[in-house]
């Protein structure tokens, strides 16, 4: 019945998007547009606790409206996303990635409202990524992120591009339920209060900046943040759960990031770094100066064996002297292949492994995507962690691997 | 990257112009030169366009008839003494809407282009050194689409030759870029309009690999010559690719500001 009731509620969902797509493309100069998609998630081995499950059902919608208008000097931007999980409490979850208004004067562009922005070169870390926070529900690698509250200005020249940010309204990371998998071993609960251990608390109206510009063959960024870090400090036991697991609460603190990236091309090369410095201004850490780096390259042969496939080669070192809290990337080497199949339904496989200098823990990845017909695409992505050792983080998911699969309609 | 010049075979740099205004009716000229005088005299009577918008359709087809459909938007902006600037953006399929290149295009080293994923947020500067490879899975390179600066080529003129009863140049041009994927190209020159009306691309191994046809060229400020239709035909693999242009606008008064970064994060 619970699954009846789940899929019931999945296809009002796609009826109403349906209805909406028709009412919207009436509408001149409005540009309605998204996805709505399934996921299957299976894991090979059964989970460590008792509440968790082995295969996994949910349900996608990311619908999208945008309007330009005064000669597009001006626009907004709206777009909302909802999961709905067979099992997690924590993963169905909602968000507003965009509800934001941009406008353009002369060499200035100002926007306001819930938006994102990335920054950084990297591809299997965004170190210096830090204005908005990850949603790390939805995927373990950190990749999508939730919508931050705030206003930009920036300003491109011929000596560079600055962006200022005014940040209010701290976001706290999404982490699975109970029920929900992977996860660590112990649950962090998110619907209680997290610890803000600064006096201004979750109030704290966060300032940021970046610096970036390009010279010839040379590309870099230059970043600063001051206010409550993104990533928790610390994680606070506060009970145990029914099935006698410990529950523990985030802690933030607020923090001075320094950031740094470039790239550079050398023939079919490109050489990337990114480093971040972290002060710890706030709370029990309070002084501590932390250090985290990654430096690699991409390397690509465009059309492998005279065929159209372009076959390129990531590597990227992972360090960070771990002074505020342990990370899965202290001393690991990340290793992948990045097929680029140039087909009419541009077909892409990225296969990789990143592996700890000192533990000899690894953990591999393949993520596989397609287009197919016109509307749909299909991807599919395995994770897996071997070796893993009982003080590290991965430890946690040692029994987690799995196979995600994602079928996605977009209009 | 894409770049309404290419239907232009030829294109010339200003630099180049100054120096090389040998009339095309001067006797005793080599083949060399007076393939390169025809390609100075195509690159002059399209230059001063200073801006346009146009969008096109692109269907791609296989062997078996399958057919899938890109739609771009395209504006560009005229560079003096340079390469342009210019600005793709997907409309279609809806999986990559508001993705979008912003490439600054130059003759003698290698272009900027940066591509933007709306999903991500992210502006990524690529490796644009290497042109070879398919745009979107079709029959067109990068290197076919970009920008054709004269000094990426060295030219021979070949024969006078009517094409469909249209009396054409045929004049051969070999890549001076060493990333190309091709040893040669032979272009047929409208006579009167100094339009490519088809081109064949030879492989590395000098094998004939593609044929382009222009057709339903269509002038703009009367002056500019733009094709309505390009069929580009691989003869190795049995696929094409067939490009329609739409919605020419000239002058529109784009600027610098229209092709930074910020403006390609906006510009669906």
């Amino acid at each position: 019945m619970k699954q009846y009731l789940q899929s019931s509620s999945f296809a009002a969902v796609v009826i109403a998007l349906t209805i909406m797509t028709a009412a919207f493309k009436t509408v001149q100069a409005d540009q309605f547009s998204g996805y709505v998609g399934v996921q299957t998630r299976n894991f090979f081995q059964d989970p460590i606790s008792p509440e968790q499950h082995n295969n996994y059902l949910s349900a996608v919608a990311e619908p999208e409206y945008f309007h330009a208008w005064d000669d597009a000097t001006q626009n907004l931007e709206i777009k909302l996303f909802y999961r709905k999980d067979q099992y997690d409490d924590q993963r169905t979850h909602g968000d507003i990635r965009e509800l934001a208004w941009t406008g353009v004067y002369d060499s200035w562009e100002v926007r306001a409202g819930i938006s994102k922005v990335f920054w950084g070169v990297a591809e299997t870390q965004h170190l210096v990524d830090i204005v908005n926070q990850t949603d790390l529900v939805e995927n373990i690698d950190g990749e999508d992120k939730l919508g931050q509250p705030m206003l930009r200005a920036s300003t491109e020249h011929d000596w560079g591009t600055l962006n200022f940010f005014i940040l209010p309204g701290f976001r706290e990371r999404t982490f699975p339920g109970a029920e929900g998998r992977p996860r660590t071993d112990v649950i962090i609960d998110t619907d209680r209060d997290a610890i803000y251990d600064s006096s201004s608390g979750k109030e704290h109206v966060d300032l940021a900046a970046r610096y970036s510009h390009y010279i010839g063959e040379w590309e870099f960024g230059l970043s600063v943040f001051s206010g409550t870090g993104r990533d928790p400090t610390d994680f606070v036991p506060v009970a145990v759960s029914a099935s006698g697991e410990t529950v523990v609460v985030p802690v933030y603190s607020l923090i001075n990031q320094l950031g740094f990236d470039g790239q550079a091309f050398f023939g079919d090369w490109t050489w990337k770094l990114e480093a971040a410095s972290i002060e710890v201004r706030s709370g029990n850490k309070k002084g501590i100066n932390s250090f985290k780096s990654v430096v690699g390259f991409e390397y690509t042969l465009v059309g492998l064996a005279e065929t159209n496939m372009d076959l390129g080669f990531v590597v990227e070192y992972h360090y960070s002297d771990q002074r505020i809290t342990t990370t899965v990337f202290d001393n690991d080497l990340a290793t992948a292949l990045r097929f680029v199949f140039n087909d009419a339904q541009s077909s892409e496989i990225l296969a990789g492994i990143f592996t700890d200098a000192d533990t000899q823990t690894i953990g591999s990845f393949i993520e596989a995507s397609r287009r197919l017909g016109e509307s749909w695409t299909l991807e599919a992505q395995v994770r897996t962690f071997h070796g893993t050792k009982e003080d590290r983080p991965l430890f946690s998911y040692r029994f987690d691997d799995f196979a995600q699969i994602d079928l996605n309609y977009h209009f | 990257m894409i770049h309404s010049r290419l239907k232009d075979a030829f294109v010339i740099s200003t630099l180049l112009l100054t120096t090389t205004l040998t009339p095309v009716l001067v006797k005793a000229e080599t083949a060399e030169e007076k393939g390169l005088a025809i390609a100075v005299e195509a690159d002059k009577r399209d230059s001063g366009f200073t801006d346009f918008t146009s969008s096109m359709v692109m269907e791609l087809r296989n062997k078996q008839g399958d057919v899938s459909t890109r739609t771009i938007r395209l504006k560009t902006l005229e560079v003096k003494g340079d390469g342009d600037k210019s600005m793709s953006i997907f409309d279609e399929p809806a999986d990559v809407k508001g993705t979008a290149f912003l490439t600054y295009s130059h003759a003698l080293i290698p272009d900027e282009q940066w591509l933007y994923l709306p999903a991500l947020k992210r502006v990524k500067r690529i490796n644009s050194k290497n042109k070879s490879g398919p745009f979107m899975g079709s029959e067109f390179a990068y290197e076919d689409l970009a920008s054709q600066e004269v000094a990426k080529y060295t030219y021979k003129y070949i024969r006078d030759e009517k094409l469909n009863d249209v009396d054409c140049f045929v004049v051969e041009r070999y890549p001076a870029y060493e990333h190309s994927g091709y040893t040669r190209q032979l272009a047929w020159v409208n006579k009167d309009r100094y339009v490519a009306e088809k081109i064949e691309f030879y492989d590395r191994k000098n094998d004939l690999l593609k044929t382009l046809i222009n057709s339903d060229y269509k002038q703009y400020l009367e002056q500019y010559w733009r094709p309505s239709e390009m069929l580009m035909e691989n003869h190795q693999t049995g696929k094409s690719t067939l490009l329609r242009w739409e919605n020419y606008v000239f002058k529109t008064g784009l600027s610098d500001d229209d092709f930074s970064r910020n403006s390609l994060q906006r510009a669906r």
